[in-house]
């Protein structure tokens, strides 16, 4: 434990004011002690990482640890990514983004990273909820799902991630939770480690918000909600049809191994160089 | 921009959106991001073939205006000089990311090609119609600078002015022109290099233990590292002290957003560029930018001609309003005449200033055509 606590200390920021601002028993700490534990592991160095994060509880994950940190504006986060990668490709930049900050307003954004496979690693913390504005309904709140826009039960369907993600074209697609904590940990490194766009789609629990509504009062409820309905890929894949229902397969879903924008432009500049 | 010794200039035929972006290489820009649209997508196409051909130059195109601004600001963080083009409609896209790049003091070129509005509007037509959203379109006080060129050559050298601004007081700036001045095709020179000032942002000089990166200083701008040169710092939207971290303590709410404001305010007189055309005994002045501009100066001859001691004050920079140009022909003008393709916007400011001590006549014209020398001698004729 000591060296635990050792190690995060190491990675996050002494001159900023604590305590945060995430709830307690929220998800959101156990995805950024797994990025620090991934970066430490790595070996990158501290000045190498761009974190830029867009606007919810996950936006405001990047404050607080020691990277250089970009908190940008609503839906915005990739963008701003993409450009900073662009710039200077030998920066290792990863987005930290929400459920409605990626897939709602900034929907467009994140399938066009994906098809122009630009090198950033991209994680969605899905919570299926607007956690800071109140608890309203996202586009990954479950059909029927309550929320304080949806008090009568959602009625539209939930995106899936990791098909919009395979779709468009990204290079590695993963789906891990906080409560797999091990293996949400080797699939965020080689997230991180990768060439080309990479998605990991993480679920969250927020009992604050979405439990309140949902009957999982306490974050203990939403922790056994995971545990029980979140199976490895391998096994999700050997179930039933029927038995598939309210079952989430976390893994590795894809794995391409096409370089990424800014290798691919750094060759165009070569050869017309050449060619000049 | 004159020329300190006689060298062979490069010359060319070419659009103004050519000489935008022959400019914007001048001063160092090597980032491009932007989606297409009538009519500044010449200036899109120039950048597509020209960047990937220079050392580092990167260009995007993104999925819209928005990414294209987004895309632009992380570049100008990664220490790139970025720009985009647009116009009405996109330009609209980008308010909310140009708040963002004010906040962040961000130093980007945005130019905006101003076609009729609004909305669809007339999208291959002359306007001048984005004044005031250039100014005011984003929410939130901020303090911007607004630029604006009115023939081809001059759309280079206020290129390269944008981006000396925006390096020096770390800002967003944009630079306005209009359908006419962007499409019409002229003798370009293109200066050497070496005759050009070229400014690039501050950077740091303490140890990265002691930098905050906004600081008061001096002159209210802050140095700016490009991401990953060891000066790791957090950057946000939010109202922030001056380590960057958000803030809601009243006191460091008021330093964060008057400094923003003051480091421009305070280098008004460096930033209000003007060209005046026989202006000293003028009785009527034309102000007016952009295309105007040009109809106005003939206009002016042709009143001359006819003993109407008439002047023009050409506007380069639009905001922060160039208040001491205009306060400056008190003692001869008696009116002063603003002819523009709007129904009013930068009248507005010149009656602003005015106060009361000369008679302000406007020309507006909003059916996508241009303002004939012969309406504006009309009015000068008026007296």
């Amino acid at each position: 434990m000591a060296q635990v606590t050792q190690l995060i200390h190491h990675y996050l920021r002494h001159n900023k004011k604590f305590p945060h601002v995430l709830c307690p028993g929220c998800g959101h700490g156990i995805v950024l002690g797994s990025l620090i534990r991934s970066v430490h592991c790595l070996g990158l160095p501290k000045d190498d990482v761009v974190l830029v994060a867009g606007i919810g509880c996950s936006g405001r994950m990047a404050v607080y640890v020691d990277f250089n940190t970009v908190h940008a504006v609503h839906g915005r986060a990739i963008p701003v990514a993409t450009g900073i990668k662009m710039a200077n490709p030998k920066l290792k930049v990863i987005v930290f983004t929400g459920d409605g900050d990626a897939l709602s307003i900034g929907g467009n954004h994140f399938i066009h990273a994906a098809r122009r496979n630009i090198g950033i690693t991209v994680m969605v913390l899905n919570n299926f909820i607007y956690g800071m504005t109140g608890g309203q309904c996202s586009s990954t709140t479950p059909e029927g799902g309550f929320s304080t826009t949806t008090p009568y039960g959602q009625m539209e369907k939930s995106f899936d991630l990791v098909d919009m993600a395979r779709a468009a074209g990204a290079n590695f697609v993963a789906r891990g939770t906080v409560f797999h904590v091990r293996s949400l940990d080797k699939m965020v490194r080689t997230a991180i480690e990768r060439p080309g766009f990479n998605m990991m789609e993480i679920l969250t629990p927020c009992h604050t918000q979405f439990g309140r509504k949902n009957k999982y009062r306490s974050p203990v409820d939403m922790y056994k909600w995971m545990k029980s309905n979140c199976v490895k890929i391998g096994q999700y894949e050997k179930l039933k049809e029927a038995d598939r229902t309210g079952k989430i397969p976390y893994g590795v879903f894809v794995e391409r191994d096409e370089p990424g924008l800014e290798e691919r432009y750094e060759a165009l500049r070569a050869s017309l160089r050449e060619t000049a | 921009m004159s020329a300190k010794r006689k060298t062979k200039h490069k010359e060319f035929f070419g659009l103004g959106a050519e000489a935008v972006a022959e400019g914007a290489l001048l001063a160092g820009c090597t980032f491009y991001a932007g989606y297409p649209i009538t009519p500044s997508s010449e200036i899109m196409e120039g950048m597509a073939a020209r960047l990937p051909k220079t050392e580092t130059g990167v260009f995007l195109q993104m999925e819209d205006e928005i990414a294209s601004l987004g895309a632009v600001i992380g570049a100008s963080l990664a220490g790139r000089k970025a720009m985009t083009a647009t116009s009405g409609p996109g330009f609209s896209l980008m308010q909310e990311l140009l708040g963002y790049a004010c906040m962040i003091e961000a130093p980007l070129v945005i130019v905006n090609v101003m076609r009729g509005g609004p909305s669809t509007g007339l999208p291959t037509s002359p306007a001048q119609a984005d004044v005031q959203q250039a100014r005011w379109g984003t929410h939130g006080d901020h303090s911007v600078i607004v630029l604006s060129a009115s023939d081809t050559q001059e759309c280079l050298e206020m290129a390269v002015t944008a981006f000396n601004f925006a390096e020096r007081y770390r800002t967003p700036v944009m630079l306005l022109i209009d359908e006419v001045t962007a499409h019409t095709r002229e003798k370009i020179v293109v200066p050497n290099p070496s005759e050009l000032e070229i400014y690039t942002r501050l950077q740091p000089s303490m140890p990265p233990e002691w930098y905050k990166p906004f600081q008061e200083t001096v002159r209210g701008v802050p140095p700016m590292p490009p991401l990953g040169s060891g000066y790791r710092y957090h950057v946000t939207g939010l109202t922030h002290d001056d380590q960057g971290f958000p803030t809601a303590v009243p006191q460091e709410v008021v330093a964060c957003i008057e400094r923003q404001h003051r480091k421009i305010d305070q280098f008004f007189y460096d930033i209000q560029i003007t060209d005046g055309y026989l202006t000293d005994d003028a009785e009527v002045v034309v102000v007016a930018y952009g295309s105007v501009a040009r109809s106005g100066q003939l206009a002016v001859d042709q009143a001359r001609e006819k003993g109407v001691k008439a002047g023009l004050l050409k506007l380069k920079t639009l905001f922060p309003y160039p208040r001491t140009a205009t306060e400056r022909l008190a003692p001869h003008c008696r009116t002063i005449i603003v002819p523009e393709m709007n129904m009013g916007q930068m009248s507005r400011e010149v009656k602003r200033v005015n106060m009361g001590q000369f008679r302000v006549r406007t020309i507006n014209r909003i059916d996508g055509k241009i303002i004939t020398p012969s309406q504006i001698l009309t009015s000068i004729m008026k007296g």
